[in-house]
C-alpha cells in the first residue's frame, strides 16, 4: 500500500466516522429560545433562562438548546425566529408579549416547527400560548403593601400599557384597598422593560411624590436599589431581588417556568404536542412569592399567605365584585366576577389608580 | 424656605440624569473638534461602565474604579485610532462597529458581575456647607464625578479656546491640509482628541455603574451614547452649550416622570418624547445665527486625512 492509498482510507474512515457521529447526534431535538432582553436583568429573562436550564438538565443529551437575548420586538425578532425555524429547531420559546405577530408570521412559513409565545393572545394549530397570572402574585403584593404603607401611596413604575402590566396595577390596587381604603395609587411610564437608569429615575419621582411602597412591571433591579437608597419599600419583580435590597424588599414575585418548560419540550419528544393556552398562577406554581422581609409583622404575613392560599384553592377571586372603575362605575357588580377574555384585554383603570391610562401598544 | 425644599430631590436626580451625558459628549466634543467622528460612544460608555465596576468590586477602590474607565475607554479609542486614523478606514462605519464591539465586549466581561450590587460612590458630606437648606445638598453634597464633570467642561473650554494647543487642534479639524502644511502632526493630534474622548465616555460610563444605579446590567447605557452624540451637533460643537444640553435634556426626563406621577392628564408618550423635542427646538432656536455654526462646526469631521507629499 503506498501513501496515497493509506491517505484515502483514512480519509474515508474519518468521513464515515463522522457520519455516524452526526446522525447519533442528530437524534437530539433542537429547542430554541428568544429573549427580549439580556439573561444579565436579574428579572424577567433571568428566570426565562433557568426554565431552558432546567430543560438541559431534565432531557440531557436529548435535547440541544439555544438561545438569543436582547433581540428587540419588531423586524428583528421576525429574522431571529425565521433564522432559529429554518436552522432546525423543533421548538421554539419567544418570550416577550412583542413577538406575538412575528411569531405567528413565520410559523406559517414553517408548520413543522412549534412554537410557544409568552404573553400573547393569537394561537395557530403551531402556535400555543402561555402566561402566568402576575396578577395572582400582585394580589397578595398588594394586601402586603396596602398594610406596610404609611403614607397611603404606592408607586408602580410600568413599562408599557398593555392589559398584562395594567392587570398588574388593578390588582395591586384592588388587593390594598381593601386592607386600606386610603391607598392611592401612582403610576409612572417608562415605555421599555429594561432600562435600569430610567426605572430608577422613574422609582426616585414616585418617591419624591409621596410614595413609600415601590412596585414595578420593569426587569431590572434598579426600583428596588432606589427603595433601598431611600428608605421605602420595594417588591422584587420576576425574581428575587433581595440582594440589590436587603431591607427595602418586601418581598418578591417570583416567575417559574421550569416546569412548564419541561412539559412541553418533553410533549415535543414524545410526539404529543397540541396547540393550547395556559395561564397558570400560584396554583400551578408558575408564579411563587419569595420569603418575607423579617421587617413585616406577624398579622401582615398571616394575611399574605393566607390570600395566597384562598388564590391557589381559588377562593378569593382578585376580580370578583363589586369592582369600580376610575371614573367611579361600577365595572362588575357584587357577586360577577371578571372572566379571563375581559382580562386579557383589560384597559381601564379600577378606583384608586391616580392619572389617565395612555392608550396602549 | 420650605416652599423650595420639594424641588430639591428634583434637582438631585437631574444632576445625575444628566452627567452621564456631559461627560461623553465633552469627550466627544474634542475628538469631532479634531475633525474625527467616533460614533462609537455607547460602546466606549460601556466598556467604561464594566471596567469601573469590575473594578470597584474587585479592590474597593473607586479611583481606581473612574481610573479603569477612562483606560477602557481610551482602549476602545486607540483601536478606533489605529482602524481609522492610520489604516484610514471610514470613520462612520468603524464608529458603529466599535458600538457593536462595545456592547458585546461590555457583556462578556461583565458576566461575572452581574447581580452583584455595590455601594454607591460616596457623595461629599461637608459639615455646615452641605446641611445648608435647599443649596447645601445641591452645590456641596454631590459625588466626586459630578465636580469633574464641571471642571471637564471648563478646561474643555479654556483649551479650546484660550490656549495655542487648542487652536491648533480646532485648525486640525477646520483644515487639515492647512495645518500639515505649517507642520503640525495631524494623525498625532487626532490620536490625543479620540483618546481624550474615549476616556471620558469612559467616565460617562463609570458614573452609570458607580453612581446612578450601582450595579452593571447589560447594556445598561440604554442608548445615552447617542444622545450625547446628538447634543453636540445641536449645540453646534460649544462646550457651554453641551452642558445646557445635557442638563436639558436630564431634566426634563426627570421632569415628565414626576408630572406622570403627579398624575399629569397627557399621554406618558408624548411626556416620554419631551426630552428629545425640547432639547433639539431649544438648541436649534439657540444656534440659530448661521455665521456663528461656521465659526464652531469642525469643517473637516469625518473626512479622511491623506497627507499630500
Amino acid at each position: 500500500m503506498n501513501f496515497k492509498n493509506i491517505a484515502g482510507l483514512l480519509g474515508a474512515a474519518v468521513v464515515a466516522g463522522g457520519m455516524l457521529a452526526s446522525t447519533g447526534a442528530s437524534a437530539e431535538e433542537k429547542i430554541g429560545f428568544v429573549y427580549v432582553g439580556p439573561i444579565g436583568d436579574h428579572g424577567w429573562t433571568y428566570r426565562h433562562d433557568i426554565g431552558r436550564k432546567a430543560v438541559e438538565e431534565a432531557f440531557g443529551d436529548k435535547v440541544k438548546t439555544t438561545y438569543v437575548e436582547s433581540v428587540k420586538e419588531g423586524a428583528d425578532s421576525e429574522r431571529v425566529i425565521r433564522k432559529m425555524a429554518a436552522d432546525g429547531h423543533k421548538l421554539i420559546f419567544t418570550t416577550s408579549f412583542g413577538f406575538m405577530n412575528p411569531t405567528v408570521k413565520v410559523a406559517k412559513q414553517f408548520p413543522k416547527v412549534m412554537f410557544e409565545h409568552a404573553t400573547g393572545y393569537k394561537r395557530a394549530e403551531n402556535v400555543s400560548t402561555y402566561a402566568a397570572r402576575f396578577y395572582e402574585g400582585r394580589y397578595v403584593v398588594g394586601k402586603i403593601a396596602g398594610k406596610m404603607t404609611k403614607t397611603n401611596i404606592i408607586g408602580y413604575v410600568g413599562s408599557f400599557p398593555i392589559p398584562e402590566v395594567v392587570r398588574g396595577i388593578n390588582a395591586t390596587t384592588l388587593a390594598a384597598r381593601s386592607v386600606n381604603p386610603d391607598v392611592q395609587v401612582k403610576v409612572a411610564w417608562v415605555n421599555t422593560w429594561y432600562d435600569p437608569g430610567k426605572e430608577g429615575d422613574a422609582a426616585k419621582a414616585l418617591i419624591d411624590q409621596g410614595a413609600d411602597v415601590i412596585l414595578q412591571h420593569t426587569d431590572s433591579p434598579a426600583p428596588l436599589q432606589v427603595a433601598e437608597s431611600r428608605g421605602v419599600w420595594g417588591v422584587g419583580q420576576a425574581s428575587d431581588m433581595s440582594k440589590f435590597s436587603a431591607k427595602a424588599q418586601l418581598t418578591a414575585i417570583i416567575d417559574n417556568w421550569d416546569t412548564y418548560y419541561v412539559e412541553r419540550t418533553k410533549a415535543v419528544l414524545d410526539g404529543t404536542w397540541k396547540s393550547q393556552d395556559v395561564w397558570g398562577g400560584l396554583k400551578s406554581k408558575m408564579v411563587e412569592i419569595a420569603p418575607y422581609n423579617d421587617a413585616i409583622p406577624a398579622d401582615v404575613v398571616a394575611l399574605a399567605e393566607e390570600t395566597r392560599k384562598g388564590l391557589m384553592d381559588g377562593s378569593i377571586k382578585p376580580f370578583a365584585g363589586p369592582i369600580k372603575g376610575q371614573d367611579g362605575t361600577v365595572k362588575v357588580k357584587e357577586g360577577e366576577e371578571l372572566d379571563d377574555g375581559v382580562l386579557l384585554g383589560m384597559d381601564w383603570y379600577v378606583e384608586g389608580v391616580q392619572g389617565k391610562l395612555p392608550k396602549g401598544n | 424656605m420650605s416652599g423650595f425644599e420639594w424641588l430639591v430631590p428634583v434637582i438631585l436626580t437631574v444632576i445625575t440624569a444628566a452627567t452621564p451625558l456631559v461627560f461623553a459628549a465633552i469627550g466627544e466634543l474634542v475628538t469631532e473638534k479634531s475633525g474625527v467622528l467616533n460614533l462609537g460612544v455607547e460602546g466606549m460608555m460601556l466598556v467604561g461602565a464594566v471596567a469601573a465596576f469590575a473594578t470597584a468590586t474587585v479592590t474597593g477602590s473607586y479611583i481606581l474604579a473612574i481610573l479603569a474607565a477612562a483606560a477602557a475607554g481610551g482602549f476602545l479609542a486607540f483601536l478606533f485610532g489605529i482602524l481609522t486614523l492610520s489604516l484610514m478606514a471610514n470613520q462612520v462605519a468603524t464608529g458603529l462597529a466599535l458600538t457593536l464591539f462595545g456592547v458585546g465586549l461590555s457583556a462578556l466581561v461583565g458576566q461575572d458581575f452581574v447581580g452583584e450590587p455595590i455601594d454607591a460612590i460616596a457623595k461629599l458630606n461637608i459639615a455646615g456647607l452641605t446641611d445648608i437648606p435647599v443649596v447645601g445638598p445641591i452645590l456641596f453634597g454631590q459625588d466626586p464625578l459630578v465636580y469633574l464633570s464641571f471642571v471637564m467642561v471648563a478646561l474643555v473650554s479654556w483649551f479650546l479656546y484660550k490656549t495655542k494647543a487648542g487652536l491648533v487642534l480646532r485648525a486640525v479639524g477646520d483644515s487639515h491640509d492647512a495645518a500639515h502644511s505649517i507642520g503640525y502632526s495631524v494623525i498625532g493630534i487626532r490620536y490625543l482628541a479620540v483618546l481624550f474622548g474615549g476616556a471620558m465616555s469612559g467616565i460617562g460610563g463609570a458614573y452609570l455603574s458607580l453612581a446612578y444605579t450601582p450595579m452593571w446590567a447589560e447594556n445598561m447605557t440604554a442608548g445615552r451614547g447617542w444622545i450625547a452624540l446628538a447634543l453636540i451637533v445641536f449645540a453646534t460643537w460649544k462646550p457651554g452649550l453641551v452642558l445646557v444640553g445635557a442638563y436639558m435634556f436630564g431634566g426634563i426626563t426627570i421632569l415628565q416622570l414626576h408630572a406622570q406621577a403627579a398624575g399629569l392628564d397627557v399621554p406618558s408618550q408624548v411626556l416620554s418624547m419631551l426630552p428629545y423635542l425640547a432639547t433639539i427646538i431649544v438648541l436649534v432656536l439657540i444656534s440659530k445665527d448661521e455665521s456663528r455654526i461656521r465659526k464652531h462646526a469642525p469643517a473637516c469631521i469625518g473626512k479622511i486625512f491623506h497627507p499630500a507629499a
